[in-house]
């Protein structure tokens, strides 16, 4: 009996040391930092061509091919794309199936274990089997509009990815408004919800994209709230200069509130579980993407198990240091920390029942947005006491943010314990009349 | 140059191009989907004068909330989404005359303006101006455009406030005299 854990448990050792021996060749070769960084690359390459160029010599006219500074940046910009688009669905197809697994061990299931060693090979099988599907569009449905939202679904995901600092150097672009871009980029994900959901025709379908939408809209107000605070810490948009900001200190330490409250707003957004009213099975079957099959589908499947990580990422871009780490390279660190975010979103949506629509409705508006404006406000009003008084950041502003943080979280379990009674009981007429 | 100017024309048409769809289709959700791809091209400009602050709001603000307060307006509005639905109704003459004088008034200033060019370079730090400036220059509009918001915002609430059972009774009781009528 004793043998099995064992023998598990150093089969476990061995993948691990397999997986190390790789990511540390990865490192050493150069692989990851010379794809991803363009200007690093494309110096490289200038070098490179300058020194073919010279070795020919002036005279060979037939090889003379030295390229001009806009080609080489195009063919590193394509470059770029072609290694986030990969990165984009191997990690999906890493996340899918170990969202499944840990639900499943979280719900003493197994999960999936059939398909290869573990079953890790599951996502692979059902790609295939997404792929052969037979492609329904039913007969009622607008073609045109049915067609487009799977398609313009998957565009604020892959836009978003630009901005993401995996590590020093390695992003596609900086932007200097970065979280504008990524607030309005994400903002987009709204429209082609509501098309889908108009263009099926289907009430399931439609009553699911409304309630999208509503939920989208009032989650994005606390979700872009919350934010302003680290902006102001920052005094940056872009997210490589708010992630160089954190070298002294994460920002998730002066901002506890706000980084709870992003979270919870992100996992609205997502429409994970909690929050899962969109596409509650159990009431109104899928949602929004109900008759779309084979690849439509698979795309909505994208982002809806994509986007978790991406807000992972953003998230540790934020307010856990991004790159920032010892000893490992920055990348690395800064997947090890967006694979810990998604865990932590994973086990809240595995452990926590769904909320009802007007608890839904209640919570953003009740909660998240007062306690993000008393955010920031507190972070103004500290932010402008030490400019005017020069208080250093590590000991006096890190004490203020502290106490202006338990100050928030002691009001908001008093106001919690003095009025959560009310409407409590039931919910409102206007809800159980029906 | 010519490369800017083929990408100006490129979007530009395309603004003019769904802003004529928004106004003659017939289905007014494919109106309103055109009315986005418009408010998104007018955002490609701002991106090409060299003004990301500005697209990253007209995409936030016009196609993340305003377009879909209207694809929710249209959803909630009874037989509205039916395509027979026509585009126009008696008082369009009324329209036309408002739209004529507006249309004059806009090409004249058109015509009138003599276009400056600047020869000055774009200032590094926009952002961080911009938010300069709207704290001391324009503090004014800037604050009285948030207290606008924020009194549609409760007008709203008290609009849309649900009304508990006692409440609805005591709107429908006359002003003269309560006591008559209580029990």
């Amino acid at each position: 009996m004793l043998g099995k854990p064992i023998f598990s448990l150093i089969r476990l050792l061995l993948i691990g040391a397999l997986v190390g021996i790789l990511l540390a060749a990865l490192w050493y070769s150069g692989l990851f930092s010379f794809l991803l960084n363009p200007t690093e690359i494309a110096s490289a390459t200038d070098d490179l061509l300058e020194s073919i160029h010279l070795c020919l010599g002036e005279g060979c006219g037939l090889l003379d091919f030295r390229l001009s500074r806009e080609l080489i940046d195009l063919i590193f910009m394509l470059l770029t794309i072609l290694t986030l688009l990969p990165f984009l669905v191997i990690s999906l197809v890493l996340i899918v199936v170990v969202e499944r697994k840990v639900v499943g061990r979280l719900q003493d299931r197994l999960g999936p274990n059939r398909v290869g060693p573990y079953g890790f090979l599951q996502t692979v099988a059902d790609t295939i089997k997404l792929i052969t599907k037979e492609d329904i569009t039913p007969r009622q449905a607008h073609r045109l509009v049915f067609n487009l939202a799977p398609i313009l679904v998957v565009v604020p995901t892959i836009l978003v990815l630009a901005v993401i600092p995996f590590g020093r150097g390695m992003y596609a672009v900086d932007l200097n408004i970065g979280f504008l871009y990524i607030a309005a980029v994400s903002g987009g994900t709204t429209i082609p919800v509501l098309m889908a959901g108009w263009a099926s025709r289907n009430k399931y379908a439609l009553l699911g994209a409304m309630r999208a939408v509503a939920q989208l809209i009032a989650y994005e107000i606390p979700q872009v709230l919350s934010i302003v605070g680290v902006l102001l810490l920052a005094g940056s948009l872009s997210l490589v200069s708010i992630t160089q900001g954190q070298q002294s200190l994460w920002y998730v330490v002066l901002q506890p509130v706000g980084f709870l409250v992003f979270l919870l707003s992100s996992m609205a957004e997502l429409e994970r579980k909690p929050f899962d009213i969109p596409e509650a099975e159990s009431e109104i079957v899928a949602g929004y993407h109900i008759e779309y099959s084979g690849m439509k589908f698979a795309m909505f499947y994208l982002v809806i198990f994509f986007n978790p990580f991406l807000v992972s990422m953003i998230a540790v871009a934020l307010f856990l240091g991004g790159w920032e780490g010892p000893l490992l390279p920055g990348y690395v660190w800064f997947l090890l920390k967006s694979t810990l975010v998604l865990f932590v979103i994973m086990w809240l949506s595995a452990t926590v029942p769904r909320l009802r629509v007007d608890q839904l409705m209640g919570f953003a508006w009740k909660v998240l947005v007062p306690l993000s404006l008393v955010n920031l406000l507190l972070t103004g009003l500290i932010r402008a006491l030490a400019r005017d008084l020069k208080l250093p950041l590590i000991p006096d502003q890190l004490l203020l943010f502290l106490g202006a943080n338990a100050l928030m979280i002691v009001g908001t379990s008093l106001v919690y314990l003095l009025y959560a009674h009310r409407g409590r009981a039931q919910a409102p007429a206007s809800l159980t009349a029906s | 140059m010519e490369l800017t100017q083929a990408t100006f024309f490129l979007i530009a048409g395309g603004i003019v191009a769904t802003a004529v769809g928004v106004v003659t289709l017939r289905n007014i959700f494919h109106a309103a989907l055109l009315l986005i791809a418009c408010f998104g091209g007018v955002a490609a400009l701002y991106v090409l004068l060299e003004a990301p602050f500005l697209a990253g709001v007209q995409v936030l603000i016009y196609i993340g909330a305003i377009s879909v307060l209207i694809l929710f307006g249209i959803m909630l509005t009874e037989r509205v989404m039916q395509p027979e639905q026509t585009a126009r109704n008696e008082q369009w003459w009324l329209v036309l005359i408002v739209m004529a004088l507006l249309a004059s008034a806009l090409a004249f200033l058109l015509a009138s303006a003599p276009w400056p060019i600047s020869d000055q370079p774009l200032v590094p730090d926009q952002i961080a101006g911009l938010g300069v400036d709207f704290l001391t220059t324009y503090v004014l509009p800037f604050e009285v455009a948030s207290l606008l918001l924020l009194m549609a915002l409760l007008g709203a609430v008290i609009i849309a406030r649900e009304r508990g059972p006692e409440e609805m009774e005591m709107e429908k009781r006359p002003a003269g005299d309560p006591a008559e009528r209580a029990p």
